[in-house]
């Protein structure tokens, strides 16, 4: 078991290497950037509701920071892109932890509803500030460039976010492995118990929200910029459940899981586009044969039935 | 200078007097037994002196330091560890895994240091995985060190949490019914493991219904009764104490 620790890391890797070999056309390598980007924001939200075991309804909210932080600082103020992520980055790490740390002192469901609320608002500021944001109908976004070198095309996009997906993977697993990471998942186990052996509870609460709310706005603004274009859509209350339902699908607590449900997530309305019209009733009916038969998620039960714990 | 030190703690629940000016002392290096019937306060007396609780009124002095009101994480620090009546196993991780966060506050705890897996990191966690290990071994769950803790049985988790306790070093260390729910073989075995616990230089304090095995572990026993402090003294002196024998026959003098 210890051996394999980075075993489906390196399974990842190769098929991105692999992968272009069999990307056919445009319209390919977007859906595999979508998922990739969606893997990194369930790869933190992951952490936030399945190792440590508090649930965030509003995630999108953050991703909306990001890419509006983005959007607005290149083009109304001039900002390099990578500064602007980094503003951005650090609003909703800022804003995570004003929010986190009096609800984390309380016990019970209060996270879900203050996110569910912070969701709401950022997405309603979205739209109503016009003048800075372009309203419902958004704005564009400036390509991003890197020290001069400018990210366009799908096929260099491509390869950002395969290493950043690669990256996210490797630094998940050291994570949940450590001292830091055995403390959140203890929390979940017991918060008695964690605490008592000297756990802070609030403040590895708090961290883990922040982290996660640090890569949404960071996934925000690569959006954004990979897009070219902004709409409040993307801090849509929707985008939030779907994140969520990613991590649960593809498996709480499980890093390998949260990859697969965002690319199963991400995949399966093109999948089911032939359905004209239904697609969000099998979408739906799918959803719940998941939960009825996997409710532990796809890759737990999965590992569980090849009798590994992944 | 005793090691602890209880002055007049008390706890109120609502109308409830759960613990009542109970004062006391314990001297390094002893096992100190707290006994008494059920709901005679003894595990509300743990959670109030391990940080679980805010007394409503009173001081708990640690090596002369007031820790009332201190939290739990708090008095971790200072040494203090415990393990639970009804067990509290995070049965999401291994059993090492458990006993390994036992060691949280000796450890470099920077998340961004662990996500970029900084050098030195991996070694020290290694050498972390071979401690917990020796330690289930001390506590005799050898053949659990590479178990799930939600596939061991109840006997085996009891002594999981007391090797997680082990694992913060501690000074002071709290054990709420060990042996409950055992059976006499099981007992027997714990009954050796809290001596050997003690002899490795921790001074214990322990809550249990098992008389035997507390005559034969404790150097001094305190009895409490609907809250309040009974009797204080040798196993000899509570075991002849009239008031004791009146609570425990239900008997009232």
């Amino acid at each position: 078991m210890r051996k394999s620790r980075y075993f489906g890391l390196a399974v990842i890797v190769a098929v991105l290497l692999v992968l272009p070999l069999f990307l056919q056309n445009g319209f390919h390598y977007d859906l595999v950037i979508r998922m990739a980007i969606n893997a990194v924001i369930v790869l933190g939200l992951n952490l936030l509701i399945g190792f440590a075991g508090q649930i965030s309804l509003g995630h999108a909210g953050f991703i909306g920071i990001g890419a509006y932080a983005s959007a607005i600082l290149t083009s109304h103020f001039n900002w390099p892109p990578l500064a602007a992520m980094a503003a951005g980055a650090a609003a909703a790490g800022l804003l995570a932890a004003l929010v986190a740390r009096p609800i984390f002192k309380l016990k019970g469901h209060y996270l879900a509803m203050a996110t569910l609320g912070l969701g709401f608002i950022l997405a309603i500021a979205m739209k109503n500030e016009a003048a800075y944001t372009g309203g419902p109908d958004g704005m564009p976004v400036v390509p991003m460039s890197l020290a001069g070198w400018e990210i366009a095309g799908e096929k260099a996009w491509y390869w950002v976010m395969a290493l950043v997906l690669s990256i996210s993977v490797w630094a998940s697993l050291n994570l949940i492995d450590s001292p830091f990471g055995r403390a959140l998942r203890a929390l979940h186990g017991s918060e008695v118990a964690s605490q008592v052996v000297g756990v802070d509870v609030v403040r590895y609460k708090v961290a883990i929200f922040v982290m996660s709310a640090v890569f949404a706005s960071i996934m925000g603004s690569v959006t954004a910029h990979y897009v070219g274009f902004v709409t409040p859509n993307v801090a849509d209350f929707f985008h939030s459940i779907e994140l969520v339902t990613m991590v649960v699908i593809g498996g709480m607590a499980s890093v390998y899981g949260s990859v697969v449900g965002a690319v199963l997530l991400t995949a399966l309305p093109q999948a089911l586009a032939t359905f004209e019209g239904w697609e969000t009733v099998a979408f739906g009916a799918i959803l719940m044969l998941c939960m009825i038969f996997l409710p532990k998620g796809l890759v737990p039960t999965l590992a569980a039935k090849l009798g590994r714990s992944e | 200078m005793p090691l602890l030190e209880v002055r007049q703690l008390s706890k109120v629940f609502g109308g409830v007097k759960a613990v009542q000016n109970v004062s006391f002392s314990i001297d390094a290096g002893i096992v100190y037994s707290v006994i008494g019937p059920n709901g005679a306060g003894k595990t509300t007396l743990f959670n109030l002196i391990t940080g679980v609780y805010t007394p409503s009124e009173g001081e708990i002095v640690l090596d002369g330091e007031n820790l009332a009101g201190k939290s739990p994480n708090e008095l971790a620090r200072r040494g203090v560890a415990r393990t639970f009546q009804n067990l509290q196993v995070c049965m999401n991780m291994s059993a090492l895994e458990n006993v390994m966060v036992g060691a949280h506050l000796r450890l470099d705890r920077n998340l961004i240091k662990a996500a970029l897996r900084f050098p030195g990191l991996a070694g020290r966690d290694r050498q972390l995985r071979q401690e917990a290990a020796e330690l289930m071994a001390f506590v005799g769950l050898e053949k659990y060190v590479g178990s799930r803790a939600d596939c061991m049985p109840y006997g085996a988790l009891k002594r999981l949490e007391i090797a997680r306790a082990l694992a913060m070093k501690p000074r002071l260390l709290f054990l709420d019914e060990p042996a409950a729910g055992l059976n006499p073989k099981e007992t027997l075995e714990v009954d050796e493991l809290v001596r050997k616990v003690a002899d490795s230089g921790v001074t214990v304090v322990l809550v249990e219904h098992d008389m035997k095995m507390v005559m034969n572990l404790s150097d001094r026993i305190l009895v409490l009764d609907y809250g309040k402090k009974l009797a204080e003294g040798t196993g000899e002196e509570v075991r002849r104490n009239p008031d004791v024998i009146a609570a425990y026959l239900g008997a009232h003098a």
